[in-house]
């Protein structure tokens, strides 16, 4: 997994995503730490998920207070499900369970601790603030493949939905 | 039949000649070269003729047999052993011993032909003839006739009215008149008259038995363990009328309690008489031994067909088996010694030389919930043996040992009341003590001292070295596969508990932990949870359990604490222990959208409500199908929209229908006799009224019910976890009964019930169980559970609930008024409730984006998930950047092409 993180100084959106406005009718997304909500918006146990430039990450705020971040997409059944599972613990390691057919992945490895060939994308994420932030990388993911270069987007897509200032889809 | 008929052409009309020559030309007939099929014809298809057939096909690899079973019944062999079962519940299919692709068909290798008894046996022509004229050749013939009831010669034994206990088609007459009859009674308390005597009771009729012995069961059980039998009989409300002979049986005007039916009064010899709707005989079983009478074959004194150790008769190319045979001297009225006979032939006739050397007598029986065992010599007839004996009064307990004089060496024994230890202790006779008399009575055996040639099930001869081996070797690990792979514990069952002990000592673990986090079973954490008054996940496990819980635990706890009453679903910690179905109250389907179902009690809509819920399938875009359970369902919403679909149907009166709960789905009814012509009672309002009373209540997995108003049956109650089929009486109660993977019927509990009783009855059982079943174990499989703790489930059942042996019923009761009395709906306080609210959001940053991975095509005029039906998973380029509807990312696939974004056009109040 490449990361490599982008320093521009583009304008923030309201999510936190830096953009370039290049006078072209595209925007560019800089990959890298991304604001997604308040650390309260996150109930004990419980997931949430947030649409991060086209990318759904699972967050799962843990007993210990801990935040997990991995990809909302369950490789088994193909449905973006993962933060609704039940969180707990197998042995020491925090896991999710798929709410969809009950595999278990591990929050810090992204592994299938029911089948170890298959894992989902792991996000870094922090709390800065009172406010979650993950780490979007650049470049290819190994897991679902959900992320391929986070790029440009014609502008007629962009902001039409209340809240959607995070129009990019993979390329 | 006609299949049989042109089968049998081969067989019939030839006579001595070779005219074997069809068989081997025949292509399908067995290897070539294997020699002249020779033919076996089996005169009888009971168990035991029917063992033979599995033992001649296993074994018989080369097709050296052809065989031709010939059966007086009208019916395939069937498990006899468990006929009572019948009558509560069980059907015929379910009690055929012949797998399907056998029955009616029969094949090249084996004809069967029911319904056709041979009426004669010519030895010198070696051919049998049959009740319809059918003439077939043998080179073996085996009789597997079995035995008949004896009714003894009374006067009036043959009155209309008075029945024998045997068949199926016995059962269904029985089943028949007990339809007009209250009271019943047996004539004959041992073995088969106490089964009699159970399915009288479980047909709803005051029940009396007649015993000519001083004692019941007098073939197994002393003075000491009859008595002990009798108080646990009469506490179950039959009456017991021992050391007591019929004199006669005259027709009286009618049975006293019910003045509609036709009665019987029965004369004692001491004057007394007792007036009775049935009379059953069950005193005993005699060889059915005429067709060798009729041919000359040695017959015993008092009947059975005599035959050497081989099992063969007088005549060499005859055998007998079973009932019918008397070898040694003796018959054998049990089915484990006819299976060692069908064994003994089968190789035989292969081949072999097996003998048959006597057979294990050991019975263990379950007989009106009162466990009855008896092996070795229990009698205490061997010369200067001893008896040691413990007695229970209290308890209803009785174990009695016979030992050699000098207390070293186990003769037999007698268990009443509890025989659990049964299993073990049979295995040790002529074995020496390995403790004292009184230690091994009170505790049991060692089972760990079992030695390999150790027989565990004696109906199918299974010795505990297979037992091992199939756990060590074949890596059985439960008790199903142990009975699948050797078949232990298949017939009777007594051998269940024997089974579980060498399964624990192979090191396989039968834990009931709940998982990793809580050692306590479910049942044992729903006590330590209503007693402890903790109401909160980090309370119970930190008490209790270890680590932060998991999607097993954490729910099993979620269920507890809401069948406990602890307020709303999602309160505060409960929120995060609910699946994603509670927790979104809705039902998650494969593309990660919901479906909703509103309640509709009874199945029974206006149509002013039903134009609502179409209103608002149209609105949302909602797919829309009827369910199973008289209902309709809604697919294909979003999380987001939840609320704003629930505020639609809650403003028309709506409510959840927890068809995302482990709880009661629906009560099914039929129209009932407020519309039918047929019903009986009003079913309709019954099951609305059950549905209102226990919509709501979380349990171990989901409920269904089902309400009939006649015994047509037509809302399948019988397939529900509990069920009420109306009679001209009241209802009738059913229970433990699923649909699904392993289809049950519901096993009749309880029978002319007024509607109080009926509730009081169904309070008390969904309460049991909710509190005493395993995490996702459906009513039958808790059932089940029962019988194998408890020797029969429902007749515990009938103990605690009924007869309230645990005294906890005011209890149960209590339960559930807390609960009717506590009922809210869950959807209309999440609208009333922001916070809860504020969770039904796609995305956390983007609360109103519709997640874009949801697409949908439309087949037959309405939307279905796009993608996933065919290949199991969404198609992983469908997730961004469809924010105003258009969608494109799958356009360019083949397969079915979107026609609906996630924003399909909705209409918001």
């Amino acid at each position: 997994m490449t990361v490599t993180a982008e320093t521009g100084e583009g304008p923030r959106t309201r999510n936190g995503a830096r953009h370039d406005e290049s006078g072209t009718g595209r925007r560019v997304w800089h990959p890298g730490w991304v604001d997604v909500c308040a650390y309260d918006a996150l109930l004990p146990e419980r997931g949430a998920v947030a649409l991060v430039s086209g990318v759904q990450v699972a967050l799962f705020r843990m007993y210990d207070g801990h935040v997990h971040a991995i990809s909302n997409r369950d490789p088994f059944s193909g449905a973006y499900v993962l933060s609704r599972g039940i969180v707990g613990t197998r042995g020491e390691r925090p896991i999710v369970a798929s709410p969809m057919h009950k595999q278990a992945f591990d929050l810090l490895s992204g592994e299938c601790g029911d089948d170890p060939a298959v894992r989902v994308d792991v996000f870094d994420v922090r709390v800065r603030a009172g406010r979650v932030e993950v780490y979007i990388p650049r470049g290819e993911l190994a897991g679902s493949g959900e992320i391929s270069e986070p790029v440009t987007e014609p502008g007629a897509n962009v902001g039409t939905a209340p809240g959607a200032d995070v129009g990019t889809e993979p390329a | 039949m006609s299949d049989h008929d042109a089968h049998l052409d081969i067989h019939v009309d030839t006579h001595l000649a070779d005219h074997r020559d069809d068989h081997v030309a025949d292509p399908s007939a067995g290897t070539a070269g294997a020699g002249r099929r020779r033919r076996l014809v089996v005169v009888g298809h009971g168990m035991v003729g029917q063992r033979l057939v599995e033992a001649i096909r296993e074994r018989d690899r080369e097709g050296r047999w052809a065989v031709t079973v010939l059966g007086e019944e009208p019916r395939p062999a069937y498990d006899r052993v468990a006929l009572t079962s019948y009558l509560t519940g069980t059907t015929a299919d379910e009690l055929s011993l012949v797998p399907d692709e056998h029955d009616g068909e029969g094949d090249d290798d084996c004809v069967v032909r029911t319904g056709d008894p041979v009426v004669a046996i010519d030895r010198s022509a070696r051919c049998v003839t049959t009740a319809s004229g059918v003439v077939v050749e043998y080179d073996a013939l085996v009789l597997a006739t079995g035995s008949a009831p004896f009714v003894p010669p009374i006067p009036g034994a043959d009155l209309d009215g008075c029945f024998v206990y045997r068949t199926i088609d016995d059962l269904d007459a029985i089943r028949d008149r007990a339809a007009t009859a209250r009271t019943g009674a047996v004539v004959g308390g041992g073995l088969l008259g106490l089964e009699a005597a159970n399915a009288l009771r479980s047909l709803g009729l005051d029940t009396h038995v007649v015993e000519f012995a001083p004692r019941l069961m007098p073939a197994q059980v002393d003075a000491g363990g009859g008595e002990m039998l009798r108080r646990r009989i009469e506490q179950l409300g039959l009456t017991v009328h021992a050391d007591t002979a019929t004199e006669r049986i005259e027709a009286s005007g009618s049975d006293p309690h019910d003045p509609s039916g036709p009665g019987l009064r029965m004369v004692f010899s001491d004057g007394a008489a007792i007036e009775v709707g049935m009379v059953v005989f069950s005193a005993g079983i005699r060889a059915r031994d005429e067709l060798a009478r009729a041919c000359d074959l040695d017959v015993g004194e008092r009947g059975g067909v005599v035959v050497d150790e081989s099992c063969r008769t007088s005549d060499p190319h005859i055998w007998a088996i079973g009932e019918c045979a008397r070898v040694d001297g003796t018959i054998y009225g049990l089915v484990a010694p006819g299976y060692d006979m069908a064994e003994v032939v089968a190789d035989q006739l292969l081949g072999g030389a097996a003998v048959f050397s006597g057979a294990d007598t050991s019975t263990k029986l379950k007989l009106l919930g009162v466990d009855v065992a008896s092996f070795g010599d229990a009698h205490a007839t061997t010369p200067g043996s001893l008896e040691v004996v413990y007695a229970d009064p209290v308890a209803g307990v009785y174990k009695k040992l016979v030992v050699t004089d000098d207390a070293s060496t186990m003769l037999g024994g007698l268990l009443v009341g509890d025989a659990s230890s049964f299993a073990a202790l049979r295995t040790m006779v002529g074995e020496p003590l390995p403790d004292t008399p009184e230690q091994v009575l009170m505790v049991g055996p060692a089972p760990s001292g079992l030695d390999d040639a150790a027989q565990v099930c004696s109906c199918q001869n299974v010795s505990a070295g297979t037992i091992r081996s199939a756990i060590g070797d074949d890596g059985c690990c439960d008790v199903a596969s142990v009975k699948a792979c050797t078949k232990a514990g298949t017939v009777c069952g007594s051998c269940v508990p024997l089974i579980k002990t060498l399964l624990a000592q192979s090191g396989v673990e039968t834990s009931k932990a709940l998982c990793e986090h809580f050692d306590l079973s479910r049942a044992e954490l729903f006590d330590v949870i209503r007693v402890t008054g903790q109401r909160t996940f980090t309370e119970i496990i930190s008490s209790h359990g270890q680590g932060r819980g998991c999607d097993i635990c954490k729910p099993a706890v979620a269920s507890i604490l809401a069948s406990l009453g602890s307020g709303h679903i999602l309160d505060g910690e409960q929120a995060a222990l609910q699946d994603t179905n509670d927790h979104f109250l809705a039902n998650l389907q494969r593309n990660g959208t919901y479906s909703v179902v509103p309640r509709v009690p009874g199945g029974e809509l206006t149509p002013e409500k039903l134009i609502v819920i179409g209103e608002v399938a149209r609105d949302f875009g909602l797919y829309m199908k009827i369910t199973g359970g008289q209902r309709i369902d809604m697919f294909g919403a979003r999380v987001e929209q939840l609320p704003a679909i629930w505020r639609r149907l809650v403003d028309a009166g709506f409510e959840s229908g927890h068809a995302y709960g482990k709880a009661l789905r629906t009560v099914k009814s039929c129209v009932g006799s407020t519309w039918c012509r047929y019903g009986v009672q009003d079913s309709t309002s019954l099951a609305i009224m059950l549905e209102l009373r226990y919509r709501g209540l979380r349990s171990p997995h989901k409920i269904k019910a089902g309400v009939s108003g006649c015994a047509r049956e037509c809302a399948e109650a019988r397939s529900k976890d509990f069920g009420i089929i109306a009679s001209e009486q009241g209802w009738n109660l059913y229970v433990g009964g699923n649909g699904g993977f392993n289809p049950r019927h519901a096993q009749l509990f309880a029978s002319n019930l007024d509607t109080d009783e009926l509730v009081r009855l169904i309070d008390r059982f969904l309460m049991f169980y909710i509190r005493t079943a395993d995490r996702l174990q459906r009513t039958s499989a808790w059932l089940e559970g029962l019988d194998d703790e408890h020797g029969d489930g429902l007749a515990y059942l009938h103990r605690v609930i009924v007869d309230d042996d645990l005294g906890i019923c005011a209890d149960l009761d209590a339960a559930v008024a807390t609960h009717v009395a506590s009922y809210t709906d869950e959807w209309a306080a999440v609208l009333e409730d922001e916070e809860k609210l504020s969770r039904f959001v796609s995305f956390v940053n983007a609360p109103d984006v519709p997640d874009p991975s949801i697409q949908f095509v439309t087949e037959r005029d309405q939307i279905r998930p796009a993608g996933g039906t065919e290949s199991g998973s969404l198609p992983e380029g469908v997730l961004g950047g469809v924010a105003d509807g258009v969608p494109d990312g799958v356009a360019g696939g083949p397969g079915p092409v979107p026609v609906s974004g996630p924003t399909l056009e909705v209409v918001r109040r």
